[in-house]
């Protein structure tokens, strides 16, 4: 999207960010919620973004992630220890744990990361669901608390709304940041071409475990949060589907774009809810536009506005050619 | 020790059903660089069709046909030319999101037009037990063990012994190269499409019996086949053959012995142990890329 200029560019963001301030100020409870559960979705998926998009790897674990945060926040809110404690476990858990699971992976091949993957998101939801003593097992732990943030209390929908956008916000300045920064740049050397990376003196294994084990903590973001919104957790909404839906809203977005997962997860949350009067079909409606979409553009929605854009760029530049060389054969 | 002939049989016939299904699943990633993540789901769909030509009046056998058949026409034909063709120079990935997709807008579809409960499904092999040397077996992990067993022997006769199945192979292994000497590359593609839609429909109509029709049912198996796959190896059709056995047979040992909450996670430290020391599965070869 380098076609826009800069000015245009920012007038837009600022546009974005203030609708998603102002337009929800009247909504009900029920769309406050699921707005709020866009912005959550969005973290996760900027994770697997990361992941996915800028260093090329599979994971199918991003759901599990998002599992050990919401729990992590879940037991430790509850025991009455403040939630900025619990964000800073579950990133640091994430992390560990996306570390230790990517290390053995991807010292093999690319593909078997999504395996292992495979089969740690399903691990840990036996974990979640079996071990009683710490996760409260298919009973799940209600009543979990809602913080204080500066001394205001973030119970009714709207400050917690304004609490899920504000921790949007942190997140993406960050992974903005991370991908214009030597690491990002890395990321995506080796996603374009890993054995020209690694002659290039880039440690591609690290750095590819890098990008797996940041996106799994901003999956742990994505479940500190998810916790308190929600307020009840138990096993079933972290199961591996919710790893497969991440990975879809990643490649509806757009995989590998920025703004990627901000409009994949706006799919996967708010079109299921616009289809909801087709009652039992929406589902189906869902899966329908989502293959439709994925044949007519596999790079995702963004990719049909990469494509668009690039090329009304091309013929721009043709033309000032045509009229640059007819001009110097004019004389 | 009689209880552990018992978890064996029933084991290898389970795997049995698996190892089917991940056959059909390797052959759609040798031929087609398609990872069918709706693989469950396609296993259980062709019960629920045989269900709906049973409840419009059909005797259980014309059932079974008009559900191969049906079977064969969506899961095979349909599937291969509405989207695995339109996605598939699109690489990899966003044909598996495709069908991951596919995956749910089948389950939606049974649940909606069938139902969301589970369906009892009557056996082709008859219930009860006969002795064998002084030892009762289930009639119905007999059976299914049988007719996965010659679904088995006879896709490697048809690979291995016929020249269709040579082509086929060809095909799999360098498509340019078999369309050179005059291979039909597209057509044996087709043919492995069928395959599969054939095998789901039979792994169908064996585990149906036994775990009952359920839209949910899918996802456990097609985990399954997957994992079996993987652990045999990815790229070769006796590898998922042992793969879907041994997953099977571990699967319900560890049922009996590790705990019935935890069986699940057996086949999947499994699964993770075999890629730490053997990546490419058991009878797998290791995968070349060249630069």
């Amino acid at each position: 999207m380098t076609c826009f200029p800069r000015s245009l560019r920012i007038a837009l963001g600022i546009i974005a960010v203030a609708g998603l301030i102002v337009v929800p100020m009247n909504f009900n409870r029920y769309g406050l919620f699921i707005l709020s559960q866009w912005a959550v979705m969005t973290i996760a998926a900027m994770g697997l973004n990361l992941t996915l998009g800028y260093a090329g790897q599979v994971s199918l674990a991003q759901g599990a992630f998002v599992g050990i945060g919401a729990y992590a926040a879940a037991i430790m809110t509850s025991q009455g220890l403040p939630l900025i404690a619990a964000l800073g476990v579950a990133i640091v858990l994430c992390f560990t744990i996306g570390w230790l699971l990517g290390y053995p992976a991807l010292r093999v091949q690319h593909h078997y990361l999504a395996f292992v993957t495979l089969a740690f998101s399903t691990l840990a939801f036996l974990v979640f669901r079996n071990e009683d003593w710490l996760t409260k097992g298919i009973y799940g732990i209600s009543n979990i608390p809602r913080p204080n943030i500066l001394g205001f209390p973030t119970n009714r929908p709207l400050p917690f709304y304004y609490l899920c956008l504000g921790s949007l916000g942190i997140v993406s300045l960050a992974v903005w940041w991370l991908i214009r920064s030597p690491w990002g740049r890395a990321f995506v050397a080796l996603r374009e071409n890993p054995i020209r990376a690694l002659s290039l003196g880039i440690d591609t294994r690290r750095y590819t475990l890098m990008a797996f084990a940041i996106g799994s903590a901003l999956g742990g973001v994505a479940g500190a949060l998810y916790a308190p919104l929600t307020q009840y957790i138990d096993p079933v909404p972290f199961h591996l589907s919710l790893s497969l839906d991440l990975l879809m809203m990643v490649i509806i977005g757009g995989a590998g774009f920025f703004f990627g997962p901000f409009v994949g997860a706006m799919i996967a949350v708010l079109l299921p809810e616009w289809l909801r009067f087709t009652q039992g079909y929406y589902l189906m409606l869902y899966a329908v536009a989502v293959i439709l979409l994925l044949i007519y553009s596999p790079t995702g929605i963004l990719g049909i506005l990469d494509r668009f854009l690039a090329e009304r760029r091309t013929k721009i530049a043709s033309a000032r050619r045509a009229a640059k060389s007819s001009l110097e054969a004019a004389p | 020790m009689s209880n552990l002939f018992d978890l064996l049989v029933a084991g290898l016939a389970t795997g049995a059903i698996y190892a089917i299904v991940a056959v059909g699943f390797t052959l759609l990633w040798q031929t087609s660089q398609t990872i069918n993540f709706a693989q469950g789901e396609f296993v259980m769909l062709p019960a629920f069709l045989m269900l709906a030509a049973m409840q419009a009046g059909a005797p259980f056998w014309l059932a079974i046909l008009i559900g191969i058949l049906l079977s064969m026409l969506l899961l095979g034909l349909g599937f291969k030319l509405l989207l695995v063709d339109p996605m598939l120079r699109h690489g990899v990935l966003p044909l598996a999101i495709a069908t991951m997709a596919l995956a749910i807008g089948i389950k939606e579809a049974v649940k909606q037009f069938f139902s969301a409960e589970a369906s009892p499904f009557p056996s082709i092999v008859p219930t009860g037990d006969v002795s064998i040397f002084g030892r009762a077996v289930s009639l119905q992990s007999l059976g299914v063990l049988t007719l996965a067993i010659l679904a088995v022997i006879g896709l490697t006769a048809l690979l291995n012994r016929t020249s269709i199945g040579h082509q086929m192979q060809a095909a799999a292994q360098n498509p340019t190269a078999a369309r050179i000497i005059g291979v039909p590359v597209e057509r044996m593609i087709l043919l492995t499409f069928l395959i599969n839609a054939f095998l789901v429909a039979l792994a169908s109509l064996l585990i149906t019996p036994i775990y009952l029709a359920k839209f949910s049912s899918g996802e456990v198996l097609g985990q399954a086949a997957f994992i079996a796959a993987i652990v045999g190896g990815f790229n070769q059709v006796r590898g998922a053959i042992a793969g879907g056995l041994l997953i099977g047979v571990v699967d319900n040992l560890a049922a009996a012995y590790v705990s019935t909450q935890y069986r699940a996670a057996v086949p999947l430290i499994l699964l993770i142990v075999i890629i730490l020391f053997r990546p490419q599965g058991i009878l797998g070869r290791p995968e070349e890329r060249t630069v």
